[in-house]
């Protein structure tokens, strides 16, 4: 419990998670999903660092700011994905590979 | 004790984090993904991120997963029982994963890390707010900026055009 490898092997399994569910889903919305552990395994390494390195109240000040970012892209991520199903009505991704209709 | 606690939020966490990546329903994936945001909630708790973890669950918990959900509930037929989606190449997928996550793992063990025996800070929430106020100032502008303009944005582009 009170190593840093410890996390870091728990980022390194949340983020290759993350990666795979990003790879393989088809689902605009299950990609985002992935983009979420993506940036959570991120975090776990900045407030590990920050518990056991030199980083200190800096890494939760960035890993506030990580936070605020993944609140913005999901917003709007998700007003792509509803603007996306109304045009083409899917959410595949592979299917929405033009530009225009 | 406390040894026993971290390794069940360490299970809860991947636990939770795989069902996300390979559930056949999309709702199910959903709740995981519940699951798996509290159980990095405890993981910060174990890193004396307190405020940081409290912040996860009012926007992770609260805020995105909500949105996640009104997502899916928006680009589905509502009558539809079956909310489900197929995986792509998942074997290519795996393989590639796999590889990377190796060799993630084997930098983590070789490289040299040099820990600090840090004392348990007696604050987290003052020690941040002064840090955001004076020497993140900027960044801090920038992130209400950036959160002003995906508001608008975010409105713009979910809105009925007349």
């Amino acid at each position: 419990m009170d190593s840093l490898t410890n996390y870091l092997f728990v980022s390194v399994v949340l983020f290759a998670l993350g990666l795979y569910g990003v790879i393989t889903r088809r689902n605009g919305v299950a990609v985002l999903m992935g983009v979420e552990l993506i940036l959570n395994s991120a975090n776990i390494n900045f407030l590990a660092f920050a518990r056991f390195g030199g980083m200190n109240m800096a890494g939760h000040v960035f890993a506030l700011f990580v936070i605020v970012l993944a609140a913005a892209e999901a917003a709007v991520a998700l007003a792509i994905i509803i603007n996306i199903f109304n045009n083409f009505h899917t959410i595949n991704v592979d299917d929405v590979s033009e530009l225009k209709q | 004790m406390a040894e026993f606690t971290f390794w069940i939020v360490v299970g809860i966490t991947l636990g939770s984090a795989f069902m996300v990546v390979q559930s056949k329903n999309l709702v199910y994936s959903a709740y995981a993904l519940l699951f798996s945001f509290i159980g990095v909630t405890g993981l910060y708790v174990f890193l004396w991120a307190d405020f940081i973890a409290v912040v996860q669950v009012v926007v992770y918990v609260g805020g995105i997963l909500i949105l996640i959900i009104f997502g899916i509930m928006l680009t589905n037929k509502i009558t539809s029982v079956n909310i489900s989606h197929a995986s792509v190449q998942k074997k290519m997928g795996a393989v590639a994963v796999l590889g990377m996550a190796f060799l993630l793992g084997y930098m983590v063990i070789s490289t040299p890390w040099v820990t600090l025996a840090n004392v348990e800070p007696a604050e987290t929430t003052a020690a941040i707010g002064r840090l955001l106020m004076m020497d993140y100032l900027l960044p801090f502008e920038v992130a209400s900026l950036l959160l002003l303009g995906a508001l608008i944005g975010a409105t713009t582009l979910s809105r009925k055009e007349d």
